[in-house]
């Protein structure tokens, strides 16, 4: 789950991170009052949970509470990445000295959390480190000694701090990582951490990403954004427990295990075709859960044939062949079909669906063929 | 021989009086695996398909030999779980358990590697040595006893592949699935040491997806030494959309890391050969054993 922005911020603060002063607003008027409240000049930032907004001219700055009310208005009525900006957040505008990044993420390989830290903030990290790695300073976390106040001062040296102000900067890496241990984070990070011309540390955006799997212990984490950017199929298929991701082609694909879906998805465009969306029914899955999966894809308008793949292990091919017909019968679809079973039950799945007249292919291949076919209008 | 487990292994199943612990207990059974104990906090004294049930993993041992441990424990609990059996001295714990916080996992791993154990998982289907043991949730028809190392981030695609591993004739070593989370125990470098050492593996299947670098890591490791056991990789969501997880928590493109692409370009410059569709894979490793032969 992606935070915002303005929720990100709200947790560094409690956790003793500076942040600008900041409000809010939802509407042009609440801009301009805000920008009086603040201190103009102000920035104003849309608040969206995508990556690259400035660049996509999400931010704008406003030297007056005027300048403030019309810099809201253009961004209330823009769409960043796909997204009806609803939110903007007023802030106070920092006076610059430099701009630091620090971040905490899982290292993949090491299986670890690292800290990172550098001088070159307010840039994309990834580009910063392939361009320059020196530049770019790693700790990885013993998961069981935890991050040590030392680790928060080499870090601090490393971006060529002394004194009382490595101290400053490393009290904050040592809360950073906190906020990130604490959230179950995925990815904090800090960009840019601002070094303000009087020598303080300001935490000018923020970016925190919770482990959704760490979720069910963290109630008070919950993001307004949660759902922003996902279409009806997508939301209905989250309540249902489905994982669905919808694209943009037109062969609706339905399959068990998300390594075999994605896969699926391959071959459609191998040969030839456009998949229309990802859909795991995951192990195991019941009539129910199948005729729910399959009738979510049949409502996408843009799909024109349905591939459906199964490899029976714990799923039985009979409940898949039992829940495409409660599917047709329930939502009657003209689209054509295209059934691969293999493995536990299949023989009583193709009887099952042959009584309906839907005949159920052997090779996962040969199926995602016939379906690019089908989608191309063959016969 | 084999990795990982053999007819030597015997079992211990945590979280055996739940639904999915006493089902696939039974479905291991019928396969022949070795299951001595089971392990339910508060259901102490109880049978399952006849394996006595203990209240901890402690008091399972001092009654029976083990040397693995299985946990279908729920997502909160499953961490507890593991490091019950590390600290018990259990050597190999395979964790099939979906959606554990990243965090638990790290510190499961990191304990795991001070005790000398070896986490397989979470959100595995597990480890199977055809016709000697199976611990896992994997169908066991699919597979036969053969010459073909399987290491895998996924369940049924694996099962696609061994399928037609064993309809090839060439079976199967062992088959590991190392799991789809973003941080597992174990990472396909440290499997392709094992299989190296197994005289029984003639060749590697390696089945990797979109999220992390664990692909390109093994490429870097198989060109790096010049690993001399032919490996074909399949790679799964050369469609996938960056940003969005497409079903396991480790499958996800995250910015620039972690496309198919990316590992593919990775294992074509190391040399090892891509396989387009998963029936290509047991093609391309009956060409390269068969060549393999002639050159000896």
């Amino acid at each position: 789950m992606r935070l915002l922005e303005c929720e990100a911020k709200e947790i560094l603060s409690k956790y003793g991170i500076p942040t600008p002063t900041g409000r809010v607003v939802e509407s042009p008027e609440q801009a301009k009052e805000a920008a009086g409240e603040v201190g103009c000049p102000v920035v104003l930032k849309a608040q969206v949970p995508v990556a690259g907004r400035g660049k996509a001219g999400g931010v704008l700055f406003a030297e007056t509470p005027e300048e403030a009310e019309d810099a809201a208005r253009k961004l209330l009525s823009t769409e960043l990445g796909g997204l009806r900006v609803r939110r903007v957040l007023v802030e106070q505008k920092i006076q610059i000295k430099r701009e630091l990044y620090i971040g905490v993420t899982v290292d993949r390989l090491a299986r670890t959390y690292v800290a990172i830290a550098s001088t070159e903030g307010g840039v994309d990290i990834e580009e910063v480190a392939l361009r320059s790695p020196e530049l770019v300073h790693k700790l990885q976390v013993n998961p069981i000694l935890g991050f040590q106040p030392h680790h928060a001062r080499i870090l601090a040296k490393r971006l060529g701090y002394r004194g009382q102000q490595m101290l400053s900067l490393a009290g904050l890496i040592s809360r950073h990582y906190r906020v990130a241990e604490d959230c179950d984070a995925v990815l904090s990070e800090i960009n840019p951490l601002v070094e303000t011309v009087d020598g303080q540390f300001i935490a000018v955006d923020a970016h925190i990403i919770v482990d959704d799997s760490a979720l069910y212990r963290h109630p008070e984490l919950r993001s307004e954004a949660e759902g922003w950017g996902l279409t009806e199929r997508e939301l209905e298929a989250r309540k249902a427990g489905l994982a669905y991701v919808e694209l943009d082609g037109d062969v609706g694909v339905i399959g068990n295990g998300a390594g075999l879906v994605m896969a699926t998805l391959d071959m459609v465009k191998l040969h030839g075709g456009r998949p229309a969306n990802f859909l795991d029914v995951g192990g195991g899955a019941q009539m129910e859960r199948v005729a729910k999966a399959l009738e979510i894809v049949n409502s996408n308008p843009r799909v024109k044939v349905v591939l459906i793949n199964i490899l029976g292990g714990i799923t039985r091919c009979d409940e898949v062949a039992r829940g495409i017909v409660e599917a047709q019968r329930r939502s009657p679809s003209s689209k054509p079909m295209v059934v691969r079973l293999m493995g536990t039950m299949e023989d009583e799945g193709r009887r099952i669906l042959a009584e309906e007249g839907i005949e159920a292919m052997e090779s996962m291949e040969e199926a995602a063929r016939r379906a690019v076919e089908l989608a191309f209008g063959g016969a | 021989m084999a990795v990982y487990v053999d007819a030597g292994t015997s079992v211990i199943v945590q979280g055996i009086t739940g639904r999915q612990g006493s089902y696939h207990t039974k479905l291991m059974l019928e396969y022949g695996t070795r299951i001595v104990a089971g392990v339910t906090p508060g259901k102490g004294g109880m049978e399952v398909h006849g394996v006595p049930v203990y209240d901890c993993v402690e008091e399972a041992l001092e009654r029976h030999e083990a040397n693995a441990s299985i946990i279908f424990v729920p997502a909160a609990y499953a961490a507890q779980a593991a490091l019950e059996a590390i600290d018990a001295g259990i050597k190999l714990v395979v964790i099939i358990t979906e959606h554990i916080p990243v965090r638990d996992t790290m510190t499961i791993i990191a304990h795991a590697k001070r005790k000398g154990a070896t986490i397989i998982g979470p959100n595995t289907p597990g480890v199977i040595t055809p016709q000697e043991c199976k611990l896992g949730i994997m169908p066991g028809r699919v597979f036969k006893r053969g010459v073909v190392g399987v290491i895998s981030r996924s369940g049924t695609l694996t099962y696609e592949i061994a399928s037609a591993l064993t309809r090839a004739g060439l079976g199967q070593s062992t088959c590991i699935g190392i799991g789809g989370d973003p941080v597992v125990g174990l990472n396909f470098v440290e499997v392709l040491e094992e299989f190296l050492e197994d005289e029984e593996t003639k060749a590697v299947a390696l089945i990797g997806e979109i999220g992390g670098n664990l692909e390109e890591e093994a490429a870097r490791y198989i060109a790096s030494t010049g690993y001399p056991k032919p490996v074909v990789a399949f790679v799964a969501g050369r469609t996938a959309p960056p940003g969005r997880r497409m079903g396991h928590a480790g499958a996800i493109i995250m910015g620039r890391a972690g496309t198919a692409q990316s590992k593919i370009e990775a294992f074509r410059e190391a040399g090892v050969a891509v396989a387009e569709k998963p029936s290509d894979v047991a093609r391309i490793l009956t060409e390269r054993l068969k060549g393999s032969h002639e050159s000896i």
